[in-house]
Order: C-alpha cells, then sequence, then structure tokens
C-alpha cells in the first residue's frame, strides 16, 4: 500500500476552469480539499485609480471591462452614482431603454455563465446552444452602440442614443453565401424592437431546451446537488448578494427591494432556492433567465409607443445634438467645455447600487468637487463570492472545486479591478 | 412620515447618543467613529434589533492627502495657463523618482468607510473610521463582525497600507508578489515605479524602473458651481471651515 500524503497543488492561473486568471492554492488530503487560498489580482489594472485621472465621462468605458459578461450594468452602476450626485433627471425613455438592457445583460451573462459551468462540469452541448443565443443579444448591443461588448451605452443623464430603425446586415463572405447571409437577415428587416420581440417569443422555448439537456440529467444531479451548500446566516456573513443570496433562501433582490429606474413599474416575479447549493443556485439563474425575458417583453410593449427624449437636456452634462452645435453659439461651447473638461460634480460622497447579474453591484464616488473622481470604489459582486471559496470548497473533492468556481459565476475583470 | 434614512438616523442616534457625527448625507445615514470604539459600535450595528446590519456591502480605504487640490485654480486667464498643466502638481504628472509634496493638513489623512447594508430595515448606512496616525495609519480588524471583511481588509492593506488590527492574514492580494508600495495612495503615481519585460539575454523576466512619461490631458479643474452651493460637503472643507470660524 503506497503511503497517502497531504500535498498542496497549485490549481491555475492558465487552466480552463479557473474562468480567466485565479490561482488558486491547494492543501489536500487525498482528493479531498482542507484549504483553498485564492490568489487574484493577476488582471488588477487599477480602475479605480485610473478612474482618478479621468474626467467622469471617460471612465463609463472602463466599466464595461471590468464585468466583461454583463457590460451595461456595470456601466449602469457608475452612471448611477453620478446621477446620484449630480441630482439629474433620466427621462422615462431613458430608464425604460436602461432597464431593457440591463435584462438583456443578465441573459447575456446568465447564458454565459451557464454554458461555461456546463462545460466545466463536463456538458458539451449546453455550451453551444447558449452562444447561439448570445449572438442576437450582443447582436442588439451592435445595433445600440456600435459595439458588440464594450458598449459605453449609458451615460449620466441617459443613454448615448434613441433605439436604431435598422439592424445591422450580414454580408455575403468567403464564409458565408448569398444565401445564407440573407437566410440571416430574415429577421433583422425591421427595427431593433421588431428584432428584439421576435427573440423575446423564441426565448422560452431556448431555455426549455437547456432544461432539457441539464436540469433532470443524473450526472448533473450528481456533480451539483449538495455541493457547496450555504445557510442563509452564513450567505449574510459572506457577503453574498444576487442569486448566490437567493440560492441560499434570502428573498433579496435590489430591483424589488430598492427600485432603481422602471422597475416599480413592471411585473416580474424574484425566484428563491432552498437548500442553497449548487443546484438550486442554477434553478434560479435559469428562472431569473425567464424572467428577464417577461421583463425586457414589458420594456418593448412600452417603447413601442412612447417616444420622447433618451438624455437629459442639460447640456452641462450630455452633449447638445450636432445640428444645434453647427448653429448655435452656446451648444457649440457647451459641446467644447464638456470633451475637454467634462463636468463637476459637486462635492460629496454617494454610493449607487444596481442589481447586477451576479449580485450587488455598488459604486462608491467621494467627490471634492473636480471633474474627476477623487475616488472611485467598485463593490464588485464576484469580489465577496470567491473569498468564501474556501469555505465552500473545505471537504469537497477536487472536482468539486471546478463545479463551485462555476457556480459562483466568477469573472476576474470585476474581482481584480 | 420620515423616510427610511431618516428612521435609520434617528435610530443610530438612539443607539450611539454620545456619538454627534451622525447625519444623513444625500440617501445615507453617516456615522464617524473613532477606532478604539469601532469593533463595538460595529457589533452593536450588527446586533441591535433596531439597526440590524447583518451585512457588509463594501470597505474601502480613501487617501485625503490631496482632497480639494487642483491642477488648474486660477479664475482668471494668464499667460501661464498650458503649463500649469503641463508642468501640474499632482499624482497624474509626476515623473519618476520625485515624490509628490502632499499638502499638510491636520485632519488625518487614511480613513476607512464601511457601507452595511441592513435586510430587515432595507436601509444602508456609511460607517467612516479615520486612522490617528498618518505614518502608520492603524484602524481595529471587523472580521469578527462581518466575516467577509476579511479580503476587504486586505485590499484596503494592499492598496493604501492601512493596517487591521486584530486580521488573522494580512497579506498583499491585488498587486504582484513581491511589490513595493501601496498603489492607491496618492502620492503613488498614476504610472507605478517599476516595469517588466522578458530579458532574452538573461533569459528571465526583468524589473526596470519605468520609461513612459506619465501626462495630464485633463486637467483637474473644481468649478464654483452656483447650483451646488446649497448643497451638502460632507469632508474636509466642511470641518476646515468649522474650525476658522471657532478660531
Amino acid at each position: 500500500m503506497p503511503e497517502i500524503r497531504n500535498y498542496t497543488l497549485n490549481f491555475g492561473p492558465q487552466h480552463p476552469a479557473a474562468h480567466g486568471v485565479l490561482r488558486l492554492v491547494l492543501e489536500m488530503d487525498g482528493e479531498v480539499v482542507e484549504r483553498a487560498d485564492p490568489h487574484i489580482g493577476l488582471l488588477h489594472r487599477g480602475t479605480e485609480k485610473l478612474a482618478e485621472s479621468k474626467p467622469y465621462n471617460q471612465t463609463i468605458g472602463y466599466m464595461d471591462r471590468l464585468d466583461y459578461v454583463s457590460m451595461m450594468c456595470n456601466e449602469h452602476g457608475y452612471v448611477m452614482a453620478i446621477e446620484k450626485l449630480l441630482e439629474v433627471e433620466v427621462p422615462k425613455r431613458a430608464q425604460y431603454i436602461r432597464t431593457m438592457f440591463d435584462e438583456i445583460t443578465r441573459i447575456l451573462n446568465h447564458l454565459m455563465w451557464l454554458g461555461a459551468h456546463g462545460l466545466d462540469i463536463g456538458a458539451m452541448s449546453i455550451f453551444l446552444y447558449c452562444f447561439r443565443e448570445r449572438e442576437d443579444l450582443m447582436d442588439c448591443y451592435e445595433a445600440v452602440s456600435g459595439a458588440r461588448l464594450h458598449a459605453t451605452y449609458y451615460r449620466p443623464g441617459g443613454v448615448a442614443r434613441d433605439l436604431p430603425d435598422r439592424m445591422p446586415q450580414y454580408e455575403a463572405s468567403r464564409f458565408t453565401s448569398k444565401a445564407a447571409a440573407s437566410k440571416l437577415n430574415d429577421k433583422r428587416q425591421g427595427n431593433m424592437l421588431d428584432f428584439l420581440e421576435d427573440f423575446v417569443q423564441r426565448f422560452p422555448k431556448c431555455v426549455d431546451e437547456y432544461e432539457t439537456l441539464l436540469t433532470d440529467n443524473r450526472i448533473w444531479k450528481q456533480r451539483t446537488v449538495g455541493i457547496g451548500v450555504v445557510t442563509p446566516e452564513r450567505a449574510l456573513q459572506l457577503g453574498f448578494t444576487g442569486p448566490m443570496l437567493r440560492g441560499s433562501n434570502i428573498e433579496w433582490d435590489l430591483r424589488k427591494k430598492q427600485p432603481y429606474e422602471v422597475y416599480d413599474e413592471l411585473d416580474f416575479d424574484i425566484p428563491v432556492g432552498v437548500n442553497g447549493d449548487s443546484y438550486d443556485r442554477y434553478l434560479v439563474r435559469i428562472e431569473e433567465m425567464r424572467q428577464s425575458n417577461r421583463i425586457i417583453k414589458q420594456c418593448i410593449d412600452w417603447l413601442r409607443v412612447n417616444e420622447g427624449p433618451t438624455i437629459t437636456e442639460d447640456h452641462k452634462i450630455a452633449p447638445p445634438r450636432r445640428a444645434e452645435m453647427k448653429g448655435d453659439m452656446e451648444s457649440l461651447i457647451h459641446h467644447f467645455k464638456l470633451f475637454t473638461e467634462g463636468f463637476c460634480l459637486p462635492e460629496g460622497e454617494a454610493y449607487a447600487a444596481v442589481e447586477h447579474p451576479k449580485g450587488e453591484f455598488g459604486c462608491f464616488l467621494v467627490s471634492d468637487g473636480a471633474n474627476k473622481p477623487y475616488r472611485l470604489k467598485v463593490r464588485a459582486p464576484g469580489f465577496p463570492h470567491l473569498a468564501s471559496l474556501d469555505e465552500m470548497a473545505r471537504g469537497h473533492m477536487l472536482s468539486d472545486v471546478v463545479a463551485l468556481i462555476g457556480t459562483q459565476d466568477i469573472v476576474f475583470g470585476e474581482i481584480d479591478r | 412620515m420620515p423616510t427610511r434614512v431618516e428612521q435609520m438616523r434617528d435610530a443610530l442616534q438612539a443607539a450611539f447618543p454620545e456619538n454627534d457625527t451622525i447625519r444623513v448625507s444625500l440617501d445615507m445615514a453617516v456615522i464617524d467613529v473613532a477606532p478604539d470604539q469601532l469593533v463595538s459600535v460595529c457589533q452593536q450595528l450588527h446586533d441591535d434589533p433596531a439597526l440590524s446590519f447583518k451585512q457588509m456591502s463594501d470597505l474601502c480605504g480613501v487617501d485625503f492627502a490631496t482632497y480639494g487640490s487642483t491642477e488648474w485654480s486660477t479664475d482668471t486667464g494668464n499667460m501661464a495657463s498650458f503649463s500649469r498643466a503641463v508642468n501640474a502638481s499632482s499624482t497624474g504628472s509626476l515623473t519618476f523618482n520625485t515624490g509628490l509634496d502632499l499638502p499638510a493638513s491636520d485632519q488625518p489623512r487614511f480613513v476607512v468607510i464601511y457601507h452595511l447594508l441592513s435586510l430587515d430595515h432595507n436601509v444602508r448606512c456609511r460607517v467612516r473610521c479615520a486612522a490617528p496616525d498618518d505614518e502608520m495609519p492603524v484602524v481595529p480588524s471587523i472580521t469578527p463582525v462581518w466575516n467577509n471583511a476579511d479580503w476587504y481588509e486586505r485590499e484596503a492593506f494592499d492598496l493604501f497600507g492601512i493596517l487591521f488590527d486584530g486580521h488573522a492574514d494580512l497579506r498583499r492580494i491585488l498587486t504582484d508578489y513581491g511589490f513595493t508600495g501601496h498603489p492607491f495612495r496618492k502620492d503613488f503615481p498614476l504610472i507605478g515605479t517599476v516595469e517588466m519585460r522578458y530579458d532574452s539575454v538573461k533569459e528571465r523576466v526583468v524589473y526596470e524602473p519605468v520609461s513612459i512619461e506619465p501626462r495630464v490631458l485633463v486637467p483637474r479643474v473644481i468649478r464654483e458651481d452656483s447650483r451646488y452651493a446649497s448643497g451638502e460637503s460632507v469632508s474636509k472643507t466642511e470641518s476646515d471651515a468649522a474650525k476658522k470660524n471657532d478660531a
């Protein structure tokens, strides 16, 4: 009989299940984890320090790069903190657009999570299904901002521009024949809302499809049921938010409890888990996708019939329209000042939080009255989640660590900042 | 009908009658706590059913060394307009190896700010705790009250050099292994102090002093804006003004 010894295992930073650049030092007893010590910071870019050296509006782009799979929700937290200090009114239409894109982003994030989580545990095909639907949503990003990922679409006081009348079209190329391109363009003939409505009609069926692959799958259940159980008390102590908290049977969702934008006018439910294990968190996120779909539908209906401005008319904060600028001296000055100097925030401190797909995404701004933040602190939801990995992984097998990283929905852009 | 925040301010005042710093700032009740009382106050914030702050959302350090200073502080144009930005006196335009002269201030430099969330009362609260010594800022650790403070305190230590007394494992967390300095301090240059490359002769990664030139693209300005004149100012300037009045 060979002697079984305790040893230390280095997991990552280059490992497909490390979801980026996680270095995990695991103390193992045979195949059982005795202690997990995550080493983070390999993706630290000093976003908060960079923000201190830039005018407020130039940092929105950095927010996309925090949690790079739920871009617009990050922007949302940041612009909300600015708006709180400025006390600026956001037009109703912009609020609906933001709500709609927050939910599109939530589905985008959960699809990414589901695909990657499935892949970690060994379900191959779910990844391909998820990315099929993600494509359509990223087309919406592209239509509205020109970028598929890093949109920089939310601005203090509203959104960058109104929804487009036309979707971007596929072109025939070496890889796409003319017939295939025109087939892809079939759904893209109307405006963005038409395209999105078509998606919303299709999507519940797609979620059913994912569920047939996983929900009653024996292997999926063996890998997730009873893995990483967190009691409600511990979940609060560990600073869990979002699906991680709701999976542990605590009904807490900022969209319901502290409504921002137009969430108080919309009809949706908050799913809650019972056992606090990975399987319940999976069910919570699946149901959240369905609820997000409901919200998007309601937003589409509202946006179809209600026209209006999409950004504040206060040109100290938002640039004037191009046409105005050509003929009006004051608009020209506003434009020049806004893009050379930015705008100053009143002195004060503000904390704004949104229900990000991963949990509570908060931005804490300290302003001394200048055109740049004095201090910006991003409260990333993944940070306390990953910090709890040690507690969650203790006593589990090595292969369960991979399942735990998956269930925590870790993205290093936001954790390392 | 008082709002939830005002109710929370009153509840805080009732719980800590000695503390005269309790106020409402924007949409949040704020309380300043001295380091020696921090743990007991936090324990009460957590346990007292009238407060019941069961969750700590966020903990961050702030370095108030250059609060209110600008690179472009004049009300009238003059001949030096451009060079004022180029030869400015802030972190953004620091050149390598020259320390930044921080403005002298009698206010504590490092402040640790906690954001708490009470799920029962659906309200947030901000706790501010200033470290008394600028050279060696020490604040007690609150990990026994809220366990997730662990990593947050490591982060504040890493980025600001704030020490948390009683923390079990106060290691660096975000910066590189073997990093020196605390990068989020206001006297730490934005571009850092070292850069890294692979040296093919030595066949290993080498660290060298930074070679890029830092510069300010948009100078930092503070504009007098009458729209915000009545707005509440929370931090140092307010207490500075109060001090002047006293004198």
